[in-house]
């Protein structure tokens, strides 16, 4: 594989295809701006930012490059921190910026906020925002600084955002383009990196050949972005020679916009298919920026989410409300599969072997429906939820025809609340309409008690979230806090 | 001979102390080249380590079997505690740290052995295959328990002033509190890692990231049984510290340089983060009461008051950490009569260790609830109630016997009250609230006075050397270390400012104990008062021998001349570039390195009778703080602080606001999201930044207001500066206020909810249903 490195073209013969790139860059590279915080992609320290060809030249996207594998940016180009300045003395203007605030104490988070910046700044829309604050809180969310309080980091990316200054990376955009786009078609086959005969990274084209690859090794694991399965290597040391890549399949990279539903590739990630969700369902605006970091969001994709069938993802509660189905892939051919029958158990699910999903199929909102989603957590950004609500009400003359409650955080898997739901059948949906509702969620639950939240308080916040939904309902604007977050 | 450099014009100095310049890495942050331990590019035939550590908190090891660790791919060597050939305990200041264990287990990720291989990989993968057989036992948790038992890690401590039983008994009202304080995490994001290389005849070289660095030497000494001046710690900067690399760095410099020793090759150490989280102490957790007693204004007559701090397993620094939090239960308030008792106690866990504020917060939290509960008992304004029992003329001796300059707190707080516009936000929130039944709306001004001092009296000195080359630039060394908190800057401008040259002519090296031996830890907010001191007195040493050499040369008194603008002028209008007068000097055979010394005057503390002056002086601030609270759910946010606090003259604007911003959001995530669970069996669950959260962007209020309070330290400090390290974090204490008042709201203000700390959303929801049941039980 080839990737480039700042300006310089990086041939890779032979790697473990579980090297993070972080690793690559500061073990094999020798590379050491780019520092380790966690090596679980929860601090931003080691934030790389991604160039790759896209319609109008390259689109830019922060990655945490401890849970990225190297064979992920095979033919993209890695923009590091020692790429920003050509010395101390010149520095790009993101980092002057940052100087210029004070926002730097120990500095360690330094080169991951500094590429987040970049990012940031690289946007198409970046300085048109009406709310740079929320802009600016987006784009930050993933890094964490322990010493400034942030204050002068957001001072910088405001300075930023209202003069945009062009640097080198914005007269470079054509040869880049072209290296990578050369890059990419010196790839020839499945394959792009391997060691020995055994090890390999490999990154089919189309969805046929994904399920020849698993049929010949069935022992390969399925990677998409990345961001749960890496914990595997750098927690808990697990080697993961055969990894297959979806991050080129075709079928699972698309987003089609069908009249009565949106259909969504599996390797799609969070920030791609944002614009997408956001439009169909808006109310999903506000859980997106808060699912994982934009670092997250910008390499985890719906299906990893959905196959992996964590407890507290936060977009299975959703498909739930929405009644979402699943397109499923297997040797025999394509089956769609309600996300109610998929989970099984923790971890587990209905997917049968040899096969994946495809693409998520979600039907679109009645113009008399309702759509509600919390997530509650210990804190706003980049946490995982305690509890994950979505309400889908169907209304008919005031009363409530259909009710769906997608529940994260409240059992072993993401679940409905089908107790609740029937009790909401033929209610209003007022205060007292939703009392048997709130009441009946103990019979649908009994949540754990766990480092995140009480069973007790799970249970109370999930009946008060009903009770909010009817409130916001009443009242026509939001009750949640988070909405004074972003506003100076 | 050898040639002088060529002398370039002089310009206007910059950079003097005072002034805001950048950090002095601030450049090499952004660009990725500030150079952390783990960035050095390890010599040759380096080792990668990794710590074997305790599955179990309690009980012992029945058999260790390391065989399949020997032979794991990449492996070198192995070390346990056979291994040590010194000391093998490596407490700080008592004994209680074993470096490895292999019998007795006290806490869940204790060291037993270590594991050398030709990669961190390898290492990291190989200490998984330990076989070890554990006799387990149930670990005790509980403070509380623990004290019952006796389970005392030191023994306690009690300060008394005037006859607190006798004013209680007469008090017309009485009050009593007890609290659940949390823990916290340091989370420095560069973790703990130490790179220990072998010299020759038994040296050693240390690079690690230290808070103190004389310390490593001493116990890398003492495991490796070789005399202090044979090993060598060199410690450029830290990527945080925050008190977790005080004396929680040593063991993986030992352990790095006893494996170092053993190979006979650089051997690195590194802790993975869960590992880190797991192995080191925090923040001691406490558990604290009162019993006051009060006049119908809201005037404490007596306070009776107990801290329990839980030290883990070991008294590593809980002796001083709990003396502290008595030091500061009385916060900024005058208690007449006083009784306040300190324990110490252990249980099974990690050492609690070191963390901004050093028990400080932890004290002055329980004071400051009771301002709060006397202030809803009463019906008042909890500022009111605050406002009253303030020190102030005739009411100015602390518990301990130590008089308080009292004014300037006072003028600090009005002049916040008026400029945070108090009043009016608590007008316009109290009327919001009636209209609001879901959100509701706080607000709190809440004060910090910290004494500034090692209470460990000979702490309380530092030193610097100081060289000036030919060339007319200068190198520093001192004995404090860069933590991020910009100590370098600060006191390579006080020298700037005394030799009158620019700041950019001043090079600071690494803090290294073959510079500068002997130093104290950088902690207790002391680094720039002592170290700065200890530079000045350098600087003036060569100030001094270049003064005398030009008033002999120029028939002139020393006096008259002065080092100003990179010049040393004299008479009317003589001058010379300062480099021109180092060449002369040079020449002239006159010495151009000079060591300055500082200790601290005037402090003193008798433990007998709890009586003295531990503290030089307070460093003081106040904070408004106001916060928007969802009783559904227990989600707030922070919507604005308003900060004045009080450096003194400032040695740096730019860098003491930085400290206070951070220290505050700092403090803020201690009382608000950082939360530690250990589970029944003692493994701490919140062990990696997925599940222990501290503050992120959104976090900081979108309103936020800092300001310095200039007003020059009556005491001689350096430049008459105030110390500014861990004071900001106790600021946050409004935070953790203001949402008592929202949460009080509920109730009309006349219920003071119990509100333990971290106020998680589910600890502030549970507040509300607790106080909501209240309310209902009255109404029956």
């Amino acid at each position: 594989m080839q990737f480039m490195l700042n300006q310089t073209l990086i041939q890779v013969d032979e790697c473990a295809p579980d090297t993070t790139l972080l690793e690559y860059l500061r073990t094999h590279l020798v590379q050491r701006g780019t520092k380790e915080g966690c090596a679980s992609g929860d601090c931003g320290v080691c934030t790389v930012v991604l160039a790759e060809p896209d319609a109008n030249g390259l689109r830019y996207r922060a990655i945490n490059s401890c849970i990225t594998f190297l064979g992920a940016v095979d033919a993209c180009q890695v923009i590091t921190v020692e790429g920003l300045s050509q010395s101390t003395d010149q520095l790009h203007p993101v980092q002057q910026a940052l100087v210029d605030q004070h926002a730097s104490q120990c500095g360690f988070c330094t080169p991951g906020f500094v590429m987040s910046l970049f990012a940031l700044t690289h946007q198409p829309d970046a300085s048109s925002s009406d709310n740079p604050l929320l802009q600016i809180h987006q784009a930050l969310g993933g890094n964490l600084c322990r010493c400034t309080g942030y204050r002068p980091i957001i001072d910088a990316a405001r300075s930023l955002l209202k003069n945009p200054q062009p640097d080198q990376f914005d007269a470079q955009t054509g040869s880049i383009r072209q290296q990578l786009t050369a890059a990419q078609a010196s790839d020839t086959g499945d394959i792009t990196l391997q060691q020995g005969n055994e090890a390999f990274f490999a990154q089919p084209r189309d969805s046929q050949s994904l399920l020849k690859l698993m049929a010949r090794y069935p022992d390969a694991r399925l990677v998409a972005g990345a961001t749960d399965l890496a914990l595997e290597t750098t927690q808990q040391l697990r080697p993961l020679p055969r990894l297959i890549s979806t991050r080129r399949v075709a079928e699972m990279r698309r987003i089609e916009e069908q009249d009565e539903a949106l259909v969504i590739g599996a390797a799609v990630t969070y920030s791609e298919a944002e614009a997408a969700l956001t439009a169909a369902f808006p109310p999903l605006a506000g859980l997106l920026h808060r699912l994982g970091s934009l670092q997250v969001r910008n390499q985890g994709t719906l299906g990893g989410n959905i196959a992996n069938a964590s407890p507290i993802g936060d977009m299975p509660p959703v498909l739930l409300a929405l009644n979402a189905r699943l397109r499923i892939r297997d040797p025999q051919g394509v089956t769609e599969i309600a996300i109610d029958d998929f989970f099984t158990g923790y971890r587990q699910t209905r997917l049968p072997a040899g096969g994946f999903i495809e693409a998520l199929i979600l039907p679109r909102l009645q113009p008399d429906s309702l759509l509600r989603i919390y997530k509650l957590s210990k804190r706003l950004d980049d946490d995982i939820s305690a509890v994950c609500l979505a309400i889908h009400l169907k209304r008919h003359q005031g009363r409530i025809l259909e009710a769906r409650l997608g529940f994260g955080g409240m059992a072993a898997t993401p679940a409905r609340a089908y107790q609740a739901e029937a009790a909401l059948q033929g209610q209003t949906f007022t205060a007292d309409g939703i009392q048997a509702a709130q009441q009946a969620l103990t019979q649908d639950f009994s949540p754990l008690t766990d480092v995140r939240a009480s069973a007790e308080y799970r249970l109370r916040s999930a009946a008060n979230l009903l009770l909010r939904a009817v409130l916001e309902d009443q009242q026509q604007h939001s009750l949640e806090v988070s909405h004074y977050a972003h506003t100076d | 001979m050898r040639t002088l450099t060529e002398i370039h014009p002089a310009s206007k100095p910059q950079g003097a102390a005072g002034e805001s310049v950048a950090h002095d890495s601030a450049r090499l942050h952004v660009s990725g080249s500030a150079r952390y331990v783990d960035d050095i590019i390890e010599p040759q035939g380096t080792l990668f380590a990794a710590v074997i550590g305790s599955r179990i908190a309690k009980g012992r090891i029945r058999h260790l079997d390391l065989q399949a660790v020997r032979r794991a791919p990449g492996v070198i060597d192995v070390l346990t505690l056979d291994d040590v050939p010194g000391h093998t305990d490596i407490g700080p200041v008592f004994p209680g740290d074993p470096v490895l264990t292999r019998d007795a287990i006290r806490y869940a990720g204790q060291p037993i052995a270590l594991v050398a291989a030709s990669s961190e990989k390898a290492a990291r993968q190989a200490a998984l295959l330990a076989e070890i057989d554990y006799e387990i036992q149930a670990p005790q948790l509980d403070a509380e328990v623990a004290l019952a038992q006796q389970q005392l890690l030191r023994p306690s401590h009690r300060m008394q002033l005037g006859d607190c039983a006798k004013a209680l008994q007469a008090s017309p009202i009485q009050l009593q509190a007890k609290m659940h304080i949390g823990g916290q995490e340091h989370l420095y994001l560069e973790g703990q890692v130490s790179l220990a290389i072998p010299g020759e005849d038994g040296d050693m070289l240390i690079y690690t990231s230290s808070q103190h660095p004389s310390e490593v030497q001493k116990l890398v000494a003492e495991v490796l049984n070789l005399s202090f001046h044979q090993v060598t710690v060199d410690m450029r900067r830290m990527g945080g510290g925050f008190g977790g690399k005080e004396t929680q760095a040593a063991p993986w410099a030992c352990l790095a340089a006893l494996m170092a020793a053993k190979t006979g090759r650089p051997v690195k150490l590194r802790l993975p983060r869960k590992d880190d989280m797991q192995m080191t102490g925090k923040r001691h957790p406490f558990v604290n009461r009162y019993h006051l007693g009060c006049d119908h204004e809201g005037r404490i007559l007596a306070a009776d008051i107990e801290v329990i701090g839980n030290g883990g397993h070991s008294p590593d620094l809980t002796d001083a950490i709990v003396d502290r939090a008595m030091f500061h239960a009385d916060n900024a308030y005058f208690l007449p009569n006083a009784d306040i008792r300190g324990h110490r106690v252990a249980t099974d866990t990690v050492s609690h260790t070191a963390f901004r504020g050093f028990g400080g917060p932890q004290g002055m939290l329980i004071i400051e609830r009771a301002m709060d509960d006397i202030a809803r008992h009463l019906g008042c304004d909890p500022l009111d109630i605050r406002k009253r029992n303030l020190y102030a003329e005739a009411r100015d001796l602390t518990p301990y016997h130590q008089q308080v300059e009292f004014d300037t707190l006072q003028r600090l707080i009005d002049e916040l009250e008026s400029s945070s516009h108090y009043r009016a936000r608590r007008t316009a929130i109290s009327h919001w609230n009636q209209l609001n039944t879901v959100l509701k709306r706080g607000l709190a001004l809440t004060p910090v006075k910290f004494g500034i001092s090692f209470t460990l009296q000979h702490l309380n000195q530092a030193g610097a050397l100081l060289h000036i080359y030919t060339d007319g630039s200068l190198q520093l060394n001192h004995g404090g270390t860069e933590m991020g908190q910009g100590l370098h800057t600060k006191v390579a401008q006080v020298v700037a400012r005394t030799l009158g040259v620019d700041l950019s002519q001043i090079r600071i090296t690494a803090t290294r104990t073959d510079k500068v031996p002997n130093t104290s830890p950088t902690a207790a907010s002391s680094g720039a008062d002592l170290n700065g001191k200890a530079a000045e007195q350098a600087a003036l040493t060569l100030r001094q021998r270049l003064s005398d050499f030009l008033a002999e040369q120029q028939g002139i008194a020393a006096s008259e001349i002065r080092f100003s603008d990179n010049q040393v002028c004299w008479g009317t209008s003589q001058s010379m570039p300062f480099a021109e007068l180092v060449q002369q000097a040079y020449v002239a055979r006159i010495s151009l390195s000079a060591t300055g010394y500082y200790r601290t005057p005037k402090i003193w503390y008798d433990r007998e009778t709890a009586q003295g002056r531990p503290f030089f002086y307070f460093a003081t601030g106040a904070a408004v703080s106001e916060v928007l609270v969802d009783t559904l759910t227990g989600e707030y946010r922070l919507l604005q602080a308003d900060i004045l606090h009080d450096v003194g003259h400032s040695l740096n604007p730019a860098i003491d606001i930085g400290q206070i911003e951070g220290g505050f959001i700092q403090g803020m995530g201690w009382l608000t999201t950082e939360e530690l669970v250990w589970n029944p069996d003692g493994q701490l669950l919140s062990h990696s930044p997925a599940t222990y959260k501290i503050p992120a962007i959104s976090d900081t209020p979108p309103v936020f207001n800092v300001k310095l309070f200039d007003h020059a330290n009556t005491e001689d400090t350096i430049y008459h500066s105030k110390a500014v390290g861990e004071p900001p974090l106790m600021l946050a204490i409004s935070v953790w206020s203001a949402l008592r008042d929202a949460i009080s709201s509920l109730s009309d203000y006349r219920i003071s909810p119990d509100l333990d700390t971290p106020a998680t959303p589910e600890r502030v929801l549970m507040a509300v249903e607790a106080l909501r049941q209240k309310l209902n039980g009255d109404r029956r």
